[in-house]
C-alpha cells in the first residue's frame, strides 16, 4: 500500500504529459489544418471561409460547420499536378532511401566492428556535419556541383570528361543532397542495432559452413531488421516531405508535394488546397509507420 | 538405444590411417600486437579421443581452439586434420564444428532451424535434412520443442541445441569451448556424463577447453594443461593429478602440500629431503633427476594421515613413514570430506583431506587437538620449481 502511494502523483503526471505534449502539439495544430483543408479559399484575412466565430452564437457556428466541404481533396484527386507530386515524392523517398541504406549499411557496420575507441571517433565522424547549418551545407552542394564547380574540375583534371557536366538542376543533384543530408540518419540506428549484435553469431554461421555472403543474409542482415526499419523509417518519412534540397537542386520541371505545398501556400495564397495536400501526406505516412509498429510488435511477441 | 545409433561417416572416415593422428597440431604460435598468446605448441589427437584443453584465463587455450576452428590464422605451424594442412582454411571450409562458450544460438532462428543450418550449408537434401535433424533433436532429447526460439529456452535447453547443432554435421573433429560453464552445478555434473556418453556412442573426436580442473578429469581421456601459451603438460588424469611435471601444475590441478627443499641426501635408494618447514622428509626417487635448481616436496591432502598417536611400523628403512606433529589449526567440514589444517611443531602447515566414512563424527578432531600427520614416501613427489 505504502509503496502504491510513493508513485501515486508524479508517476500519474508523468503519464499524462506524454499525453498533453500530443495534444498540444500535435492534435491541436492537426486540427486547425484540417478544418483549413475543409474550408474555401477566400480573399480575405485569414484567406478562408468559413471561420468559426465563437462569440458569433450558436446559429452562426452552426451555419459555418454546414459551409464544410471536401471538394479540396475531390481537386487534389483530380488534378494530375498533386497525383504526380505524390508519385513523384514517393518515388524520390523509395529510391533515396534505397541508397541510403545500400552506403550507409556497410558504414554502420564496418563502425560496429571498429576497436572501441575507435568507435567513438567514427560516431564523432558521422555527427560533425551536425554542426553546419543544414542550408549552408546544401549551398555548398550548389557550389560543388556547378558549372564551374570542384566536382566539374575534378572530372576535367582527370579527363574523365572533355566539358563540364551539367549537374545543377538535375535529379542526380537532387539525390546526391538528399543523401548526404540524411546519411547520419541511416548509419546511426544502423550502428547501433550492428554494435550490439554479438560477433560470435558470425562466427557460429561460419562454423557451421556458411561463405561469407550467406554469413551476411542469413544472420547478420536478419538481425540488424530493427535498425534498417528505424533508419529507413527515419529518413523515408521526411524525404518524402522534403522542399529544401529538390527546390535548391533539382530541376523546376517536376515537383516534390513538398514544393507543391509551398506553392500553394505561399504563391497561390490557397491554404485549403494546401491543407488538403498535407493531410493526404500524413495519411500517406501513416502506412509506414504502422506497418514498421506491426512489424515491431510481432518481433516483441516471438521475443517472449 | 545404443546400438542403433549409426557410427557416424565422420568416425568411419577418421580411422587412422597407420598410426596417423586425426588432428597434428605443429610448432603452433599466435601473436597478438606484442603478446604472443600461443607459443608453439606441438599435440597429437587419435581418433576417438576426449581431449581436454585445461588452463587458467589467458593461458592461450581458446586462442589454440580458435586456430583449430579457423577464427584464426596461426603466425607459425601447422595444424594437420587427418595429414591435411588446415592452418590457412577458413572455417566454413573445415569438416570441424564448434560448440561455443555462450551457446552463440541464432535468436532469429527456432531450435528446428538452429539444427538445420549447418545441414543446409552442406546442401543435404530438404528430406535427409529433416530427418537429421529429428535425429539431432531426439539425440540431445529436445522433442517438442523444435519450433521455440532460444530465448524461450532454458539455459540446459539451450546448452543442448547449442550441442546438437554442432553435432548435425557430423564433424570429424568436435570442438567445445566451455561447454558447461553457464550451467549450474547439478546440471553441469549430469550434462559432463551425457557428454561423455555421446562422444562414446558417437565415436567423434572431442576436444574440450575448460579452466575447470574437475571438469577436465572427468570427461576426458587425456589432458594438456596450457601456461602461458605453452603445453605445460599433456597426460591422461591420474598421471596428471599424481605425478605433474612441475610445482604449477600440481599446484593448478586439485589441492596439495608443498614443503620447500633446502638440501637432499641419499638413503640407499630413498631420497632424503631436508625442508625449512616440515623436517627432513623420506620420498621416492623421482622419475627425472632433481637438477640443480629448487625443489619442493609435494603431497595430496587426501594422501596425509591424521592420527592421535604416530603410526606404529616405523622405524625400519624400507617402511620408513613420514611423520609430522602438530596440532589443528582449522576444521572445514565439507560433507563427504573434513579438510584440517594442521600446525606443524616444525612451524610449517599441512592439509589432510579425511572421508567422512561414517555419520557419527566419533573420529572426528576438534581443534587445537594435538595430532600426527603421516604419509609413506611413495605418497609424495619431488617437484622442480
Amino acid at each position: 500500500m505504502s509503496s502504491r502511494r510513493i508513485f501515486a502523483r508524479p508517476a500519474r503526471f508523468a503519464a499524462i504529459a506524454p499525453y498533453v505534449w500530443m495534444v498540444l502539439l500535435f492534435l491541436v495544430p492537426f486540427g486547425f489544418v484540417l478544418k483549413i483543408s475543409l474550408s474555401q479559399t477566400a480573399i480575405a484575412q485569414p484567406p478562408y471561409e468559413p471561420v468559426f466565430d465563437l462569440t458569433a452564437g450558436w446559429e452562426a457556428l452552426k451555419a459555418a460547420f454546414a459551409a464544410l466541404s471536401i471538394d479540396n481533396f475531390r481537386l487534389l484527386g483530380s488534378d494530375d499536378l498533386y497525383v504526380f507530386a505524390y508519385v513523384r515524392s514517393l518515388t524520390v523517398a523509395l529510391t533515396a532511401t534505397a541508397l541510403l541504406l545500400l552506403i550507409g549499411y556497410p558504414i554502420a557496420y564496418g563502425m560496429a566492428r571498429l576497436p572501441k575507441r575507435w568507435q567513438a571517433v567514427a560516431m564523432v565522424l558521422v555527427i560533425v556535419p551536425f554542426w553546419t547549418s543544414f542550408l549552408i551545407r546544401i549551398y555548398a552542394w550548389i557550389n560543388i556541383l556547378q558549372h564551374d564547380g570542384l566536382l566539374n574540375q575534378i572530372l576535367l583534371a582527370l579527363h574523365l570528361v572533355s566539358q563540364p557536366v551539367v549537374w545543377l538542376s538535375t535529379d542526380t543533384a537532387m539525390y546526391i543532397g538528399i543523401v548526404y543530408s540524411y546519411l547520419p540518419f541511416m548509419i546511426l540506428p544502423l550502428y547501433a542495432t550492428l554494435a550490439k549484435m554479438e560477433p560470435v553469431l558470425e562466427e557460429a554461421a561460419s562454423d557451421l559452413g556458411a561463405p561469407p555472403w550467406q554469413v551476411f543474409w542469413l544472420v547478420t542482415f536478419p538481425l540488424s531488421l530493427p535498425g534498417v526499419g528505424a533508419g529507413v523509417l527515419l529518413c523515408f518519412i521526411p524525404i518524402v516531405g522534403e522542399f529544401v534540397i529538390p527546390d535548391l537542386l533539382a530541376g523546376s520541371n517536376s515537383l516534390m508535394i513538398g514544393q507543391t505545398l509551398w506553392l500553394e501556400f505561399f504563391t497561390n495564397k490557397d491554404w485549403p488546397v494546401a491543407s488538403a495536400a498535407a493531410i493526404v501526406l500524413l495519411v500517406v505516412l501513416l502506412v509506414p509507420l504502422l506497418l514498421y509498429e506491426r512489424l515491431q510488435k510481432r518481433q516483441l511477441e516471438q521475443g517472449r | 538405444m545404443t546400438d542403433e545409433l549409426p557410427r557416424t561417416e565422420a568416425a568411419a572416415d577418421a580411422l587412422p590411417v597407420a598410426g596417423q593422428p586425426l588432428l597434428r597440431i605443429e610448432g603452433v604460435a599466435k601473436t597478438f600486437g606484442t603478446f604472443r598468446a600461443v607459443d608453439g605448441v606441438s599435440l597429437d589427437i587419435k581418433a576417438g579421443e576426449f581431449f581436454a584443453l585445461l588452463g587458467p584465463s589467458g593461458c592461450g587455450k581458446t586462442t589454440l581452439l580458435r586456430m583449430l576452428a579457423g577464427f584464426e590464422a596461426p603466425d607459425e605451424g601447422r595444424i594437420l586434420l587427418d595429414g591435411k594442412d588446415i592452418a590457412q582454411a577458413l572455417p566454413h571450409e573445415r569438416p570441424i564444428n564448434m560448440m561455443f562458450q555462450n551457446y552463440a544460438l541464432f535468436p532469429h532462428l527456432s531450435v528446428r532451424d538452429n539444427v538445420a543450418f549447418g545441414l543446409k550449408r552442406a546442401g543435404m537434401a530438404r528430406a535427409d535434412i529433416a530427418t537429421r535433424v529429428d535425429e539431432m533433436v531426439a539425440l540431445v532429447k529436445l522433442e517438442g520443442l523444435e519450433k521455440r526460439k532460444p530465448d524461450q529456452l532454458s539455459g540446459g535447453q539451450r546448452q543442448r541445441v547449442a550441442l546438437a547443432r554442432a553435432l548435425a554435421r557430423r564433424p570429424k573433429l568436435l570442438l567445445l569451448d566451455e561447454p558447461l560453464a553457464a550451467l549450474d552445478k547439478k546440471l553441469r555434473e549430469n550434462t559432463q556424463g551425457e557428454l561423455m556418453e555421446l562422444q562414446r556412442r558417437l565415436g567423434m573426436t572431442f576436444i574440450i577447453v575448460t579452466h575447470d580442473q574437475e571438469e577436465a578429469m572427468t570427461m576426458a581421456s587425456r589432458i594438456g594443461v596450457m601456461k602461458a601459451g605453452k603445453l605445460a603438460q599433456v597426460a591422461i588424469p591420474r598421471e596428471l593429478y599424481e605425478a605433474p611435471r612441475s610445482r604449477w601444475i600440481a599446484e593448478f590441478v586439485g589441492d596439495i602440500n608443498l614443503f620447500d627443499g633446502e638440501s637432499k641426501l641419499r638413503d640407499g635408494h630413498r631420497l632424503v629431503i631436508g625442508t625449512r618447514d616440515a623436517g627432513a622428509l623420506v620420498v621416492a626417487e623421482p622419475r627425472e633427476p632433481l637438477g640443480a635448481g629448487k625443489f619442493s616436496v609435494a603431497i595430496r591432502p587426501e594422501k596425509v594421515k591424521l592420527s592421535r598417536r604416530g603410526p606404529v611400523s616405523e622405524a625400519g628403512r624400507e617402511t620408513a613413514i613420514n611423520r609430522l606433529d602438530g596440532v589443528i589449526a582449522d576444521i572445514c567440514y565439507l560433507g563427504g570430506t573434513t579438510t584440517y589444517k594442521v600446525k606443524l611443531d616444525t612451524g610449517g602447515m599441512v592439509q589432510a583431506s579425511v572421508a567422512n566414512s561414517a555419520r557419527l563424527d566419533v573420529d572426528a578432531y576438534s581443534l587445537n587437538q594435538h595430532v600426527v600427520a603421516w604419509f609413506t614416501p611413495d605418497d609424495c613427489v619431488v617437484l622442480p620449481s
